[in-house]
């Protein structure tokens, strides 16, 4: 069943009097269960299409349908609505809220979608297991490396049960054991839970294991392979 | 909702200096709104009390056509026989004190200097009039059978260099509008603190003033002072009566009043100035926290977190803010306050001021409405001051806010 599609979306930024043309008609669609790379050079478009999809961003013109809704004709609360109950977000940088705990960091989307208290520590401390981190669930980012910071992050995203994780270049800042270990963490997870995940990187280390690999280049998609993946 | 204060909280605490420096501003704004509140209410309050002590009493009695402006000595306009009217007064179960005074307008005159006094006739054994024996500084008191000596204030005495046992020459208007004038003896100096009032004021026992002004068994008013203030309007209206006026103090001091609406106006323009320039600063601290905080802002939109909650989040914190400021100020304020009424606030001598018995000393008074109001306009003042930069952070576009650095 299909997660998301994009049809034919253009994003234009205009910056002073330059008019740029991030993306020049995409159309994607995403299945179920997809562990999908988005892959190009800078300033391909990835991270652009990445947000249009994720509902951070509107195109410029075209349309991006999440479970079946057309995003484009949605306000920015329903939008954030959508987001809340569907979609899990992973970022380059760390992106913990440095006041909070890690527990407090992957209970937050559960305390904005209404989750009820026990199911949300019920919850919480699942996918803390589940990323290997249930013995710094109460330590704050700054008291963590950076691959556990990313594992952190990677459990906050899970812990909605999205249908789809959005993931920019989840190991640009990580070395490559951390980056190996968040990478295996989220193909566990794509096997065992079926969430969908869709990942912008340029890394070919983490190119290898996506089972679908769409290649932009200058705001267009240029490929669209399938494969394996790794393991 | 717990979740918003941690947070709020724990974001307070990442700047500590900024957070703290920001509560103090709230709570010095705090402390001087209270300080201000009381040292207005004190004066004004020590002022009402200075007339009503000295100059008013609670309540008058007077003749029905005696004017007070005129101070008139005529005998239509003086109260007759007020020996009988005072014992009546004083068979009253609410009156502590009546008696009665003769006032006269006169000139103090030694050598080639002269002033206008107030010449005030009154009973020196009568329980009102003790304040003025308490406040005689050097010689003595008057007697009721004197009628040479006169009791003049301190500044009157300065101004003319006088001394116990000096002689001064009177001259003061009589009943049937002659003119009168004669030696008298300097039997006491007193103070009352109150500066306009003893540079003003002569005494003398109120059978010699009778006497001196032609106007015997009559007296200008008769003095009453009541056990409790608040029973002045009844005791008034069971008074009523063709022949007299009666007049309470809240008509008497109607001067003290007004100055007192008027500086209360005064006063909430100085409180303005000062909430704003608080104000200021906590919308700064917050501006500077939003646009530290950008990113974040980003995350939390990225996960769902609506615009409404990030206000909300931000307002949580100027709550937290104006609470701590608050706080810190009304200890601060309430502690300034009872101490500085313990000791009093010395104010330079209110020379220009007629009408109104301004102190030398303030003493600071506070009421609990006019905490729980300031404080009210305290915490208002700072959230209003926060909303700017919680609108700022709630319209953060997610994409724009997560590529902050």
């Amino acid at each position: 069943m299909e997660v998301t599609k994009v049809i034919n979306a253009t994003r234009d930024f205009k910056i002073g009097e330059m008019e740029t043309h991030a993306l020049r008609g995409v159309n994607l669609s995403i299945e179920d269960g997809e562990f999908t790379a988005l892959v190009g050079p800078s300033g391909s478009g990835k991270t652009t299409l990445l947000q249009l999809i994720g509902l951070l961003d509107q195109p410029t013109s075209g349309q991006v349908y999440i479970n079946g809704n057309d995003a484009t004709r949605l306000n920015r609360n329903q939008r954030a609505d959508l987001r809340k109950g569907t979609i899990g977000f992973i970022f380059q940088f760390f992106a913990l809220i440095p006041t909070l705990t890690a527990y407090e960091n992957v209970e937050m989307p559960l305390l904005l979608n209404g989750t009820k208290p026990a199911e949300r520590k019920k919850r919480v401390n699942e996918v803390l297991e589940a990323v290997g981190l249930s013995d710094r669930a109460h330590h704050r980012p700054d008291q963590l490396s950076g691959g556990q910071q990313q594992r952190v992050a990677v459990a906050r995203a899970l812990a909605i049960n999205p249908r789809v994780i959005l993931a920019d270049e989840p190991t640009a800042n990580l070395d490559t054991e951390n980056g190996k270990q968040v990478m295996d963490i989220m193909q566990r997870l794509n096997k065992e839970t079926g969430v969908t995940f869709v990942f912008a990187t340029h890394d070919p280390r983490v190119i290898d294991y996506a089972n679908r690999v769409v290649t932009l280049q200058d705001g267009l998609i240029t490929n669209d392979s399938k494969s394996n993946g790794k393991h | 909702m717990s979740q918003l204060f941690k947070m709020a909280f724990r974001d307070l605490g990442r700047n500590k200096r900024r957070s703290i420096l920001s509560a103090l501003a709230v709570s010095i704004a705090t402390t001087l709104l209270i300080f201000m509140a009381s040292v207005v209410r004190g004066e004004f309050r020590g002022a009402l009390q200075n007339g009503i002590r000295l100059q008013t009493g609670h309540l008058q009695v007077r003749a029905a056509s005696y004017d007070e402006n005129k101070v008139s000595l005529a005998w239509e306009d003086l109260v007759e026989n007020p020996a009988q009217v005072t014992d009546q007064l004083k068979a009253l179960p609410q009156v502590v004190d009546a008696t009665p005074r003769l006032i006269a307008s006169g000139i103090l005159s030694l050598g080639d200097n002269s002033r206008g006094v107030q010449v005030i006739g009154i009973d020196p054994a009568a329980e009102a009039n003790q304040i003025f024996r308490q406040g005689v500084i050097a010689g003595e008191f008057l007697a009721g059978d004197d009628r040479e000596g006169v009791l003049i204030g301190k500044p009157l005495a300065d101004k003319f260099a006088l001394n116990i046992g000096d002689r001064v020459n009177l001259l003061i208007n009589t009943s049937n509008g002659d003119v009168d004038e004669q030696l008298f003896t300097v039997r006491g100096i007193y103070t009352t603190n109150v500066f306009p009032y003893d540079e003003n004021t002569v005494f003398m026992p109120i059978a010699k003033a009778q006497a001196f002004a032609s106007a015997e068994n009559h007296a200008s008013l008769i003095f009453v002072l009541l056990k409790d203030q608040e029973q002045t309007e009844p005791v008034a209206a069971a008074l009523k009566s063709s022949n007299y006026q009666i007049v309470t103090w809240q008509d008497l001091n109607e001067l003290s009043v007004q100055f007192e609406q008027f500086a209360g106006a005064y006063m909430v323009i100085l409180y303005l100035i000062i909430l704003g320039i608080t104000a200021t600063v906590v919308t700064n601290t917050l501006v500077m926290a939003v646009y530290e905080r950008t990113r974040e802002i980003g995350i939390l939109s990225a996960i769902g977190m609506k615009g409404r909650r990030i206000m909300a989040a931000f307002l949580t914190e100027a709550a937290l803010l104006a609470t701590g400021g608050v706080v810190g100020g009304l200890v601060l304020g309430g502690l300034i306050t009872a101490w500085v009424s313990s000791v009093g606030l010395a104010i330079p001598a209110a020379q220009g001021v007629t009408g109104i018995l301004l102190g030398d000393k303030i003493y600071p008074y506070i009421t609990a409405q006019d905490v729980i109001s300031l404080t009210i306009t305290a915490y208002v003042i700072t959230l209003i001051a926060s909303l700017y930069p919680a609108m700022l952070a709630a319209r953060m576009e997610p994409v724009e806010a997560l590529h902050a650095q």
